[in-house]
């Protein structure tokens, strides 16, 4: 994420267009999901520790190509991020919700596109296969490597426009601690939502909302603990992991390399 | 027609001690195409990563001093893993640690080193095994798993902290958000006049060498170990294998909380956001490539804190990012990964 | 016409030989039973046809033409299907969802579409399946037929069924039955894997059998009868350990009342089974694995605690308890896969140690002088191939029982549970390890043997009882038994008789 966030910024930097650094962050998000194919999918490596080395790679490699490319300015480097689309024009109420930045409509706009993907097409159902019973997916001549390394290459392509959203549409400029563990928040979300897309949809809603919310009451000067406030997402998703283990509701293989005999 | 098929087959015993220092050639290979990018000469840069920072003093405490919490991490991380455990909380149970300990310090006000020392010891340890309580039980009562709540912990305390420092605890000297200066006696003793090494880099030695002993040498880290390889037969030979889990995952913690109470005692003196800074992370690296054990540890350690001091110096002489250094140790990781992982097979010519 | 041909296939798994120079072949519409205990060899065969496993010599033809089967994928393009005990189904989806996997062409699935032509095929091969419901809800029988439609969906002409009966109640046999002599009509060809005498004898053609990997002979159901297989089956070696006369049993040591274990699913595995083990005998359990013996074996060793029914082990109740206890009552326990009574990361010396732990502890720090001359002395007794700090994983299988045999024995148990001892050794090791029970036999421990091999339950017995589907079909003393009689006994032959309505 960091690292489309960067390429991401970095890109529309030197192209000067906003779109070539959207695809740019997808493109190398691809990159990192497939290192990650390598290390888990093929080598077998265990998933945690291998996760976490392509993070602080990459974390690592956007720092510092940032200080290889802008070296180290008083003042960060600025473009011009995307405007916000106005598709309700001054409607009461309406109007302010439905101005948003396009990536944010795209993203939405992405929810439903995953669902049709993950449970109306062939490929989604092979997702969904190797995901659950390998084994199974292997014998019905499934190629569970292959399917597991390209669903890892959309992931990363979704967490590079991800993170590119937000250089490009919110801040224009690129800080060091821009993602802020927003990668492992959304860990949290998928348990959250039960591995069901349109839940993910809702989680976001709830996690954004908690910190919009605490950034208001922050705002009208109310003496409150907002911090403790933030954590409420945090709590509430072990609470369900707890409640969730107990049903057995994430995927069966989630873990768990492959290797046939 | 031959062709070549891949088998599973052990490597020879000599293999593994080697991979390594395999490794980090391999790595430095690789990161060649990064330092080609700034266009310097990567001979000069190997030299001032790697042998620049033994030509001073200075820089030679220095490595000590980085490597000084990644001792406690790297033993926390690898103590838990050795059980099987896999506590990536280290992070947030340091963190548990620096507030107990920066809490304490400014509680013992006005006491002697020899009653502070020990306390804020314990009230480190107590700190990191708190925070590791909710995940460990979780895990061995509910089968919940530890990777993701230990995780999730960490990203809680951050808030915790921000809380703190925002609010109770706010140093009103200060225009940081930082908590008040614990007490003079409370503060770990230098080991180096006027140098940042303090007494945690004895405390991780010492903490290197327990663990070395319970896991090799006591009843408690055979049934540990029994428990990390083989559950299922640790369980036929009497081993309670969720009792044994769970102190593990405890003492884990603890000692995470260790490195916390340290870098608050020794370095910073008060508590910081960010004052981890991936510390915890970082000793997961670390644990890996030391294979869980501790003197490997100590050495991972201590080449994590040469690499980190390397990349301060590289950044000086040849205006090399110093985020190098972070490049090279993740590199570092997933060759060391990988390359434990090929030496379970080797290619065979088939006729 | 033959539409399966195996010919001279050689299968090694190390310095096993799990299929030696196996000729096989099926003609088409009929049902042909590959016959055979536990280990002869049936599966590895049959997974060697499905391209899970790559023979090391032989040629296998389809439709008289010479093939390259490498992976399932291959197979299934060959027109054959497998249905394993083990099923491959995905749980989460629904029927109609597992059916077309890896089948369909094209991008996008409708479920309406899916759903229908699953329907379909239903109807037209005569197994009833609900497409739309989810995999998980299903019965075992369900699942069963949902994996018989998944290969004949994909066009199947050949159909291999590993031991489909084990998991099924009666009735779901007999519709099974039913199924598969109406698919053999429409031209379908079944290879039908068992170790039940009366299901082959009812429902197949030709029938051939296997032994310790080779085969023994292909006969026609017309030309034989259960007790001519029942002897193809189980077979004769000579055996190596003598036997002394047995003395007059003691007095009772162990005692298993009413014992009942119901799996989380509901399934029954065990069905109050009563046992009375005496001191100075050897009773035997024999059995084909999979009929009760892997929870019986894991109650008695604490690691699965039985729904109902009490056991009591030198007048100390041991129901339930945990392993340390059991161990602490006098119990020498054996595990079926030896594999998992030994850690093998930890060296021998620690392996040893571990099971009494308390008595090599000095403050909780390891005693590791005792430790290590308790570990050459036991390496010594028991003729162990190893030092004391080698790890137990690097070790033979033999070796690796050694070590097992020697932990639990050098307690002086009053009773000895050993499951399954000489699955998988080698000659020497074997009657090694015969010998060692017998020895603690004449000692005057109880022995619980637990055997699939019927040769080592006939030579080594004094009483012998058998376990079929979960309950005890008979017990005999050693003198009274054939191995014709526990063949047909172990393969649910005379149950049938004695229990009409089971």
């Amino acid at each position: 994420m960091l690292i489309g966030a960067f390429t991401g910024f970095a890109t529309a930097y030197l192209t000067g267009s906003l779109w070539a650094g959207v695809f740019a962050a997808c493109l190398i998000g691809i990159l990192a999901g497939l290192l990650m194919a390598l290390m888990t999918v093929y080598l077998g490596v265990n998933q945690h520790v291998s996760g976490l080395g392509i993070t602080l790679f990459c974390t690592g490699l956007a720092y510092y190509a940032f200080r290889v490319i802008f070296g180290t300015p008083s003042h960060p480097p600025q473009i011009t991020p995307f405007d916000q689309v106005n598709l309700m024009g001054d409607v009461a109420v309406l109007g302010p919700i439905f101005r948003q930045y396009p990536l944010t409509y795209y993203a939405i706009v992405l929810v439903p596109v995953v669902w049709v993907i993950l449970y109306r097409t062939n490929f989604g159902l092979k997702i969904r296969a190797v995901g659950e019973n390998p084994e199974a997916a292997d014998a019905a001549g499934i190629n569970v490597y292959g399917v597991r390394t390209v669903s890892l290459m959309i992931a990363g392509a979704f967490m590079g426009v991800a993170g590119a959203f937000l250089t490009l549409s919110t801040l224009g400029f690129f800080t060091f601690d821009i993602i802020a563990g927003r990668g492992w928040v959304c860990i949290a979300l998928v348990i959250f939502a039960n591995w069901i897309p349109q839940r993910v949809l809702l989680g976001a809603f709830i996690f954004g909302g908690v910190q919009a919310l605490q950034l208001r009451l922050q705002l009208t000067g109310v003496k409150f603990p907002y911090e403790l406030f933030l954590t409420l997402p945090y709590v509430v998703t072990i609470i369900a992991l707890t409640i969730a283990n107990r049903n057995a509701a994430y995927p069966a293989a989630l873990l768990k390399p492959y290797k046939r005999e | 027609m031959s062709k070549f098929r891949i088998e599973k087959a052990p490597a020879p015993a000599w293999v593994r001690p080697a991979i390594p220092v395999a490794a980090v050639v391999v790595t430095f290979v690789i990161t060649l195409v990064f330092i080609a990018w700034v266009k310097v000469n990567p001979l000069h840069t190997y030299y001032y990563f790697l042998v620049a920072p033994f030509t001073s003093t200075v820089s030679m405490i220095e490595l000590l001093v980085k490597a000084t919490p990644l001792f406690l991490t790297g033993a926390a991380v690898a103590f838990a893993f050795k059980a099987g455990y896999y506590n990536i909380g280290a992070e947030g149970q340091l963190t548990a640690g620096a507030i107990a300990g920066a809490w304490l310090g400014v509680v013992l006000e006005g006491s002697t080193p020899w009653i502070s020392l020990p306390l804020m010891i314990i009230c480190g340890f107590l700190g990191g095994v708190l925070w590791a309580m909710v995940p460990a039980l979780l895990k061995v009562k509910l089968g919940v798993d530890e990777v993701v709540t230990t995780l999730l912990m960490n990203s809680i305390i951050v808030y915790i902290v921000s809380y703190l420092l925002n609010g109770p605890w706010r140093d009103p000297v200060s225009m940081w958000p930082q908590s008040p200066d614990i007490d003079q006696s409370a503060m770990f003793f230098k080991l180096i006049p006027r140098s940042r090494l303090h007494f945690g880099f004895i405390l991780g030695l010492i903490t290197l060498a327990v663990i070395w002993y319970l896991i090799n040498r006591s009843g408690f880290g055979l049934k540990m170990r029994a428990a990390g390889s083989n559950a299922e037969a640790a369980r036929f030979s009497g081993v309670n294998v969720g009792n044994t889990i769970l102190a593990t995952a405890l003492i884990s913690g603890g000692i995470a909380g260790l490195a916390g109470v340290g870098e608050v005692a020794g370095i910073h003196f008060h508590l910081i956001p960010g004052l981890s800074s991936n510390l915890g992370y970082t000793g997961i690296i670390v644990a890996t490539l030391g294979a869980l054990n501790p003197i490997g540890v100590g050495i991972a350690a201590l080449f994590f804190g040469l690499i980190e001091t390397g990349s301060l110096t590289v950044s000086r002489a040849l205006g090399v990012p110093v985020y190098l250094g972070q490049v090279v140790q993740a590199a570092l990781l997933l060759v060391t990964l990988g390359m434990f992982v090929l030496t379970n097979y080797r290619l065979k010519r088939e006729g | 016409m033959y539409v399966i041909q195996m010919k001279n296939i050689t299968k090694r798994f190390g310095n096993l030989i799990a299929n030696d120079q196996i000729d096989f072949d099926l003609q088409k519409g009929e049902i042909h039973a590959l016959l055979g205990e536990n280990g002869a060899g049936k599966t590895t065969l049959m997974r060697t046809l499905y391209g899970l496993y790559s023979a090391d010599e032989g040629r296998i033809f389809i439709n008289e033409k010479p093939v390259h089967i490498t992976s399932p994928r291959d197979a299934i393009r060959n027109g054959i299907g497998m249905v394993t005990q083990h099923f491959t189904l995905v749980s989460p989806l629904t029927v109609a969802e597992n059916i077309v996997l890896g089948a369909t062409k094209g991008i996008s699935i409708n479920p309406r579409e899916i759903s229908k032509s699953v329907a379909e095929a239903s109807r037209k091969f005569c197994i009833p399946v609900n497409p739309d419901a989810v995999v998980r809800s299903l019965s075992v029988g369900e699942c069963q037929r949902v994996e018989i439609l998944k290969a004949l969906y994909r066009q199947a002409k050949v159909l291999i069924m590993d031991e489909p009966t084990a998991v099924l109640v009666p009735q779901e046999v007999d519709a099974l039955f039913k199924s598969l002599k109406q698919l053999v009509e429409q031209g379908l060809s079944v290879i039908f894997i068992s170790h039940k005498l009366y299901e082959v004898m009812e429902i197949c053609g030709r029938i051939t059998v296997l032994r310790g990997g080779k085969l023994i002979g292909t006969v026609h159901r017309a030309e034989t009868s259960e007790k001519e297989l029942a002897k193809m089956m189980v077979g004769r070696e000579t055996f190596g350990v003598v036997r002394e006369a047995g003395k007059d049993p003691g007095e009772p040591i162990l005692s298993i009342n009413n014992l009942k274990h119901v799996r989380n699913d509901g399934f029954e595995r065990l069905k109050d089974i009563s046992l009375n083990l005496h001191k100075g005998e050897i009773l035997s359990i024999a059995g084909v694995s999979g009929n009760g013996q892997s929870e019986l074996v894991k109650i008695l060793s604490g690691l699965l605690k039985p729904t109902e029914g009490k056991i009591v082990l030198d007048g100390i109740d041991i129901t339930g308890a945990s392993p340390t206890a059991i161990n602490a009552a006098g119990m020498g326990r054996t595990p079926e896969d030896r594999h998992a009574g030994v850690i093998g990361e930890l060296s021998v010396a620690e392996n040893l140690a571990l099971e009494g732990l308390d008595d090599y502890l000095n403050r909780g720090v390891l005693d590791r002088k005792k430790i290590r001359e308790h570990a050459q002395e036991l390496i010594e007794e028991y003729q162990i191939k190893a030092s004391p700090e080698d790890p137990v994983g690097k070790l033979s299988g033999g070796n690796i029982q050694k070590v097992v045999m020697a932990r639990s024995l050098s307690r002086n148990p009053l009773c000895i549970m050993a499951a399954q001892p000489t699955r998988g050794l080698d000659v020497g090791a074997t009657e090694y390890v015969r010998k060692k029970l017998l020895e603690q036999r004449n000692r005057g421990a109880g022995v619980l043997l637990i055997s699939e091999d019927l040769d080592e339950v006939l030579g080594l017995s004094d009483r012998i009882a058998v376990i079929y589907e979960g309950r005890i079909m008979d017990i005999m003393p050693a003198s009274e038994a054939t191995e014709e009689k526990l063949g047909l006994l172990m393969a649910g032959v005379l149950d049938k008789e004695k229990t009409p309505t089971f």
